[in-house]
């Protein structure tokens, strides 16, 4: 079990209010990504749901039970940290047992789970090392070892891979998925890293100054941005936010156009293309239109444009509309 | 220094220091090798000549000699013991965030300021003495009899106030390597279900071993020869119950005038302090490979 309750949830640190107050639902299984620009909180939350910061006010329920009060170890839950933290003087098999021989566990059945969370993570060959004698991503499994060992209600994850190079992060980005396809624990994942959050999420928490902007499956918050703070962080590269006349025509304040979205060819913005980027399965162009601004597209592979070109642009996809205070309208 | 000629001229540049220390240390040295085989005494300066291991003999079978070897080696466990329990103790108390944290620090450290004769004898006569030490009239006034003790318990007197002296150097650098502890590491093994007790057993100690193996070398080093707080407070009594090696080879050398005996003490310290070295770098060094 793994269904956690935030009701209210206020963390200040001194006269910064850090989180002015969250409410949120994870359900049993689920993986949730906290995802949001750097400083916005979200270590501050997971810390918060693992008991490392006591919450200035609001209620935490883990499984129905109130565990505002409880101390960490008590709560059930696992917790990855960004610089892994291991123990650096015990062994690989030591670190993955600790938290059994904290539990008390008897050794027969630690060295079995032990052995069995090794060679989930492939970590068997490497049992009787030193954390400083492993690889980055190595180092990374160990810590996930630690975890799950412990079979917890839930894991925590704070930013996992921002230490590793960008083929190690998609490899174990899709183990961690894989992970949690097979143990169907609930994961709370935290990350300023919109392709991990959109990739990997049930169910995506973008955070912004401490308040939660808008929760839902990544393709809803794709489709179905609730402001243009979620409509520009989400997606890649961000979609166009044009403001002014443009926008009027559209009886909008601000109107969101996703580079995908724009087709290169007939149609009625008209600019110069700056930069242009082809990396054969796809092109990116950046063309300034006079009165709108810097449009980014996404073509195909094959899209024959390059700096200097004149070209004309149709926002043939979906428009987003906001209002002034940057709401979605419908 | 990886060509030939770089090695060469390194070499080059630290050969008058290398010189310089040789020689430092190899002129009293053989010095005191000399003298330890020769008949030397101040009062009769005009009797000389070689006596082969006399002046050894002498020493080794002195009843007051195996005394000094215990005494100095008991001086030294027992500081060692306590500077390390206490200073790990007082590093882990003074790490915590707690008000006026910065002063604090500083009283911590202040008696290491204090000049060994001078803290010895604000011990011995403010704190220790029988009649106007504070432990007296805090005795008298729960109507007990004043402990005499210089007389009474002379080693463990001494004992506690070079600890009393020694602590701050001891907690500096165990807090220094408490500080170096990295904050996720004590959250991780807290989600992990560990106690307080168990952390410290756990993280926090072994984290510490090479800050502790650093403590007890340089401070065995200084220990070993200890010597201005016995000569303000016992000077080596009652009897010789807390006579050192250093102290028994001050009294050859200064009350007895005796340069050939103590010349052979020197030597039996040197030798005991390689003996205690050796062991020491068997049993700990290892910890201060990274
Ligand atoms: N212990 C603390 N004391 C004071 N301010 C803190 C503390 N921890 C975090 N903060 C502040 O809270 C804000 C959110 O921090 P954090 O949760 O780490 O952000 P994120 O993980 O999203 O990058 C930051 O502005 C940070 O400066
Ligand atoms: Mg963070």
């Amino acid at each position: 079990m793994g269904q956690i309750t935030l009701n209210q949830v206020r963390k200040s640190f001194g006269e910064v209010d850090v989180i002015p107050g969250v409410d949120l639902d994870i359900k049993d299984g689920e993986f949730v990504v906290f995802v949001g620009p750097s400083g916005c909180g979200k270590s501050t939350l997971l810390r918060l749901i693992a008991g490392l910061e006591d919450t200035t006010s609001g209620t935490i329920s883990i499984d129905g039970k109130d565990a505002t009060a409880l101390p960490p170890a008590k709560r059930g839950l696992a917790m990855v940290f960004q610089s892994y933290a291991l123990y650096p003087h015990m062994s690989v098999k030591k670190n993955i047992g600790f938290p059994l021989k904290m539990a008390g566990m008897d050794p027969a059945e630690a060295e079995k789970r032990i052995q069995r969370a090794a060679s989930v993570l492939n970590l068997t060959n490497y049992l009787d090392r030193k954390p400083g004698q492993l690889s980055g991503g190595q180092r990374q499994r160990v810590a996930i070892g630690r975890a799950i060992v412990r079979e917890p209600a839930a894991f925590l994850f704070d930013e996992p891979l921002s230490n590793l190079d960008a083929a190690l992060r998609v490899g174990m980005r899709q183990e961690i998925s894989e992970l949690h396809q097979s143990l169907k624990t609930t994961m709370i994942y935290v990350t300023h890293d919109q392709v991990e959050a959109m990739t990997m999420a049930d169910k995506i928490v973008v955070l912004n100054a401490g308040r939660i902007e808008q929760v839902g499956s990544p393709l809803d918050l794709y489709h179905n941005p609730k402001n243009v703070f979620v409509a520009g962080f989400i997606g890649s590269p961000k979609m166009n936010l044009i403001e002014g006349p443009e926008a009027a025509k559209h009886g909008a304040h601000t109107i969101g156009a996703r580079p995908e979205h724009i087709t290169v060819g007939d149609g009625p913005w008209e600019g110069v293309v700056g930069l242009s980027e082809h990396l054969g399965s796809d092109s990116f162009i950046k063309v300034d239109v006079p009165g709108i601004g810097i449009i980014n597209v996404r073509g195909s592979g094959e899209l024959g444009v390059h700096h200097g070109d004149r070209v004309k642009l149709n926002p043939a996809g979906k428009i987003h509309r906001f209002d002034a205070n940057g709401l979605a309208l419908a | 220094m990886a060509t030939q000629s770089s090695r060469l001229a390194a070499r080059l540049m630290v050969a008058p220091s290398v010189i310089v220390l040789l020689v430092w240390m190899a002129i009293p040295l053989a010095m005191a090798i000399y003298y330890s085989f020769r008949l030397y005494r101040l009062i009769s300066p005009e009797r000389t000549g070689w006596v082969g291991f006399r002046n050894y003999t002498w020493f080794i079978n002195s009843p007051e000699f195996w005394m000094a070897i215990s005494n100095t080696l008991l001086l030294v466990g027992g500081v060692l013991a306590i500077t390390i329990v206490f200073g790990t103790l007082i590093a882990l108390l003074i790490d915590q965030p707690i008000w006026g944290q910065g002063p604090l620090r500083i009283l911590v450290i202040s008696p290491f300021f204090v000049m060994p004769p001078v803290a010895a004898s604000i011990w011995e006569n403010l704190f220790m003495h029988p009649q106007n030490g504070m432990f007296a009239s805090f005795a008298q006034g729960l109507g007990m009899k004043p402990i005499l003790f210089m007389e009474s318990y002379p080693m463990a007197s001494v004992i506690f106030i070079v600890a009393w002296e020694w602590l701050p150097f001891a907690t500096l650098i165990l807090l220094t390597a408490l500080q170096s502890l990295s904050s996720e590491q004590l959250e991780a093994a807290e989600m992990d279900g560990a106690s307080a007790v168990s952390r410290f057993r756990y993280i926090i100690l072994p984290h510490m071993t090479r800050a502790i193996t650093v403590v007890i070398l340089i401070q065995t080093i200084f220990l070993l020869g200890i010597f201005g707080e016995i000569f303000t407070t016992t000077q080596g009594g009652p009897g010789s119950a807390s006579t050192t090696l250093p102290y028994m080879i001050f009294k050859q050398a200064i009350a007895a005038k005796d340069i050939g005996r103590a010349a052979a003490g020197g030597i039996i310290a040197v030798i005991l302090a390689n003996i205690v070295a050796y062991f020491l770098m068997r049993g700990i060094g290892r910890h201060l490979d990274a």
